[in-house]
């Protein structure tokens, strides 16, 4: 049996293996952190239908399970090529093809040193929200509840200060999303929306955006924050332009939410130079042909799926990955 | 002769009208620093502007009427700014917004 080993287990890689494995292709999954699941792990609910995505990780998982996937955890892929896999202790693993599914990395918000992460208190990013909803609260710093709530679109896309020019595409839903459950939570609070562009692509993304506007009463204001401070009583005091009026606009609140995009693993420029990949301005891996062969990445034996060429939703990235595995199992019946 | 009073006056039209509007200046700005027509007016620079904090001076709008061919008045408007470089700071455009107010000013200064 010919064996494709997968290259990080998040959603792509586990959905990539159990196609190959559909397909009559011995799978390996390695994995760098010590568990399945990739960013999954870290959100509550999906957009747009707040999916609790423990639903969805454990029915991926179940699913590698019941078809006995051989899954290394706690191990790193340093380089590799078609035909086999170094690993960061030393290790090589021969194989027949590769799935690169290494996915993103979280923006670094402190790198935006203007809005006060990690040097103010009561500005938090996205995931961390998200950590807050698995607890069940969203509280200020000192345990208090927030009345005020401002979330602030595009932290670390489309902002060529930190050098990264694209746009993060799940930013703006994760931000209506995470509005409608602060509010749902904390109903008395008043929540307030920076954008620059709203960007809902999705099926059911614009209709959440009306709704986060018409019955959970959130206020978007076109205008991109520009800097933030902590007041003397720990709040958060902004600054914006309300541009749609054309005045500069300031306020108070109790939390700020920074809404991090997706950027690309700084190990793309590494894999893309030991195996001869290439990789896209944005720093992604660029696939071999965008409309005829996005999962190809143009060196023989080597597929991609997920976030690992684009920010992608987990169910364009789960889709991508059976595309990926067909394509790898095609390959392999016939070299 | 007094004016006679009908009762109404004839108001100025406000649409900015392209046809009518006169780009070459807007063009010739916009040859030197290409960079400002990707200005995405996510209102950064009016934001932290130390000017447009205190009068009504607006840089992302005064830029903008600018590239539309609507050039009354953006040269005084832009000797309101102090050339501070705080836009500069923030914009996520990485525009050289000093170097365009100066640009601004240089191809309107005779106009
Ligand atoms: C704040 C936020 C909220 C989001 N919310 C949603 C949502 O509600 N709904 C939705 O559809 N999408 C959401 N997304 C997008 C979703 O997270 C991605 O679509 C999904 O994680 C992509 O899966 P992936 O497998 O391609 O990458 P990842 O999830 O990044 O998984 C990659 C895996 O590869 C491993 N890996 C990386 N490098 C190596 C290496 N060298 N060796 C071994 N292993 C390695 C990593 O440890 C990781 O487990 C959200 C994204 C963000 C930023
Ligand atoms: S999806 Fe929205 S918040 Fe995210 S980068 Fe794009 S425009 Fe900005
Ligand atoms: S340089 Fe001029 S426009 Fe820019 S922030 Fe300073 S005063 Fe405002
Ligand atoms: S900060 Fe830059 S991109 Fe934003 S409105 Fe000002 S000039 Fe345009």
């Amino acid at each position: 049996m010919k064996k494709a080993i997968v290259i990080g287990g998040g959603p792509a890689g586990m959905q990539t293996a159990l196609q190959l494995a559909r397909r009559g292709v011995e799978p390996v999954i390695v994995e760098r952190e010590n568990a399945l699941g990739g960013k999954l792990r870290n959100w509550h609910r999906l957009f747009p239908t707040f999916t609790p995505a423990t639903d969805v990780l454990a029915e991926l998982r179940r699913r590698v399970d019941e078809k006995g996937i051989e899954v290394h955890l706690s191990t790193e892929v340093e380089s590799f090529t078609a035909k086999s896999v170094k690993l960061s202790d030393g290790r090589t693993m021969p194989c027949d093809a590769v799935v690169v599914t290494t996915g993103f990395t979280l923006f670094d918000a402190r790198i935006k040193e203007e809005y006060g992460y990690g040097i103010y208190d009561n500005v938090v990013t996205s995931t961390d929200l998200e950590r807050m909803f698995n607890e069940g609260r969203v509280v200020k710093a000192d345990g208090s509840q927030p009345r005020r709530i401002a979330f602030l679109h595009c932290v670390g896309s489309r902002d060529e200060k930190v050098c990264q020019q694209h746009c993060s595409r799940v930013c703006c839903v994760t931000g209506v999303k995470q509005a409608i459950e602060t509010k749902q939570l904390l109903p008395e609070a008043d929540v307030f929306n920076f954008y620059m562009d709203i960007r809902m692509f999705g099926p059911g993304y614009e209709e959440l955006y009306r709704e986060a506007q018409q019955q959970y009463g959130i206020h978007f204001v076109r205008g991109r924050i520009s800097e933030a401070a902590a007041t003397h009583d720990g709040r958060i005091r902004i600054k914006a332009e309300d541009t749609l009026t054309g005045r500069p606009l300031r306020m108070s609140v109790d939390l700020l939410v920074l809404l991090i995009g997706m950027r690309a693993n700084d190990t793309n420029a590494a894999f893309a130079a030991g195996a001869g990949l290439t990789r896209a301005a944005s720093g992604f891996l660029q696939p071999e042909n965008l409309f005829l062969d996005s999962v190809r990445s143009g060196v023989e034996g080597i597929f991609y799926a997920g976030a690992v060429t684009a920010p992608k939703t987990v169910g364009e990235t789960v889709n991508e990955a059976i595309a990926a595995a067909d394509a790898a199992a095609e390959y392999l019946s016939k070299n | 002769m007094a004016a006679i009073n009908f009762g109404y006056t004839i108001s100025q039209p406000r649409a900015i009208d392209i046809d009518r509007n006169n780009l070459r200046k807007s063009d010739e700005i916009l040859r030197e620093m290409p960079e400002l027509q990707t200005c995405i007016g996510c209102g950064s620079c009016t934001a932290s502007c130390t000017a447009g904090n205190l009068t009504e001076f607006n840089f992302r709008k005064v830029h903008t009427l600018v590239r539309r061919g609507e050039y009354q008045g953006a040269y005084e408007e832009l000797n309101k700014c102090m050339l501070c470089g705080k836009c500069r700071l923030v914009c996520p455009r990485g525009i050289n917004t000093r170097g365009v107010i100066l640009l601004i000013k240089r191809k309107l200064g005779d106009f």
